[in-house]
């Protein structure tokens, strides 16, 4: 349990997805302009990562090693990644409308986010477990929606701030990412 | 052969792809910490491309339509694999010091951009030229922003120390250093006008504001077409605002000519 919630703070704060790794920047720098809209994104992307890192975890452990075929592993996280977020969209449309309606917006977004991915790669090169895969998955997508969400308060208050017209629009946003990053940096000492 | 160069001019400087088009961000941000690192991201990204590319444009014709993007995953991710595995057994340094980038290639937007928008569309051999030029405007542009980064954070240039320690910006060859180095570069690029996707004026209508930086994988390629289509329109109108201009000065110059005329008459 306790190695669970170590597991949880490290992938969430201290080796932050989009800060520390720069993987899923593509939605950090575009969904970040109000918070309504970054929460929602990250809404959706824990509840697409949790999904995805545990199948990429399942599939991972139980067809590719035993069968000796892990060098196909990108080829069939990126398949079962996509058919995933097209699959779990479906899914919510035909159950869950009202979660749908909040999240639809987001969900094909995220096929083409790295993050994805990314997680997946990394819970079969450090040879998680199903479990341990679900909790770094979920513990990464906490992680990217603190600074999603983060991003975006910034970006609302500093939007018509009167700083040199060059640096307006994406130079600022990056600047404050950089700022956040620094302030990642400081959870380095939690573990 | 023009072709083929006007192709390689087009990948390196005109549609640059870090630089102008923006595109892969997650990799130039993450490897660029020596130039060394950005050198061989961008030359494993280069085979990639030219192979996919050739390989997409070769079997154009057999994909159906409908299913063509899975179809370039597939074969994306496939090249990837064979360039994972060559670097792994030739290359160790580069392929240990990528690490999790080199699968993440696959999610490059920039490799299935050019196959949506290029290899999908034309022959083989232009289509490689078109992946060569590319990476290799990916290549120059990632080695640039990993030579600053390493010169000024660690002091060295590929791996060799020339500035004395003390006067090493150490910030920089660390995470939030790759944020800084970027944000520089976009704002110099506003500062002097120059072609770039962050200087779409006054923002667009389109979904991500026309900010390339926010758009990934096959979203990318449509919004680029978008922009394009909507500067297109943008500068058509004003084109036609030229010429209406010019045909109502014409046709004043006209009237007061017709009035100059007339106006010797009236006095008759």
């Amino acid at each position: 349990m306790k190695e669970l919630l170590l597991l949880i703070v490290a992938s969430a704060l201290v080796n932050n997805v989009v800060l520390s790794q720069f993987l899923g920047l593509c939605p950090f720098l575009g969904v970040s302009k109000k918070i309504e809209t970054a929460a929602g994104m990250g809404a959706a992307v824990v509840f697409v990562i949790t999904i995805a890192s545990a199948v990429a975890s399942l599939i991972q452990n139980f067809v590719l090693i035993p069968l000796k075929l892990e060098f196909l592993q990108t080829i069939v996280f990126i398949l079962v990644i996509a058919a995933l977020v097209q699959f779990v969209e479906m899914v919510l449309k035909k159950v869950m409308p009202a979660l749908y309606n909040a999240l639809g917006v987001y969900l094909p977004l995220i096929t083409t986010n790295c993050a994805v991915l990314g997680i997946a790669v990394i819970n079969a090169q450090k040879n998680y477990g199903l479990i341990n895969s679900i909790v770094n998955g979920f513990g990464t997508a906490v992680g990217f929606t603190i600074a999603i969400v983060l991003l975006a308060g910034v970006r609302e208050r500093i939007e018509f701030n009167d700083f040199n017209p060059s640096w307006k629009g994406s130079p600022m946003v990056l600047i404050t990412s950089g700022l956040m990053a620094i302030a990642f940096c400081g959870f380095a000492g939690l573990i | 052969m023009n072709k083929n160069i006007e192709r390689l001019y087009n990948g390196i400087i005109k549609e640059n792809p870090t630089f102008v088009l923006m595109l892969g961000m997650c990799p130039t941000l993450a490897v660029t910490v020596s130039a060394t690192n950005g050198l061989g991201m961008g030359l494993s990204t280069t085979a990639v491309l030219v192979v996919s590319n050739a390989l997409i444009s070769l079997l154009r014709k057999i994909i159906p339509d409908k299913v063509r993007i899975p179809a370039f995953i597939v074969i994306v991710a496939s090249v990837v694999t064979v360039v994972q595995l060559l670097l792994q057994a030739y290359v160790p340094a580069v392929y240990d010091a990528l690490g999790i980038y080199i699968p993440l290639i696959v999610v490059n937007c920039i490799i299935l951009g050019r196959a949506e928008s290029y290899a999908s569309k034309n022959g083989i051999v232009e289509s490689a030229f078109d992946g060569i030029g590319m990476g290799l405007g990916f290549t120059i542009a990632l080695t640039c922003i990993g030579f600053v980064r390493e010169l000024l954070g660690a002091g060295s240039v590929f791996g060799r120390v020339i500035i004395p320690e003390d006067f090493h910006i150490s910030i920089l060859v660390m995470a939030p250093g790759a944020f800084f180095v970027l944000a520089c570069l976009t704002a110099l690029q506003n500062k002097f006008k120059m072609p770039s996707a962050t200087n779409v004026a006054g923002g667009s209508s389109i979904v991500c504001g026309g900010n390339c930086t926010s758009c990934s994988e096959t979203v990318c390629a449509e919004n680029h077409k978008k922009i394009a289509a909507a500067k297109a329109e943008e500068a058509k109108k004003a084109a036609a605002e030229k010429a209406a201009k010019a045909e109502a000065a014409k046709a004043k110059k006209a009237a007061e000519a017709a009035a100059a005329e007339t106006k010797p008459d009236g006095n008759e």
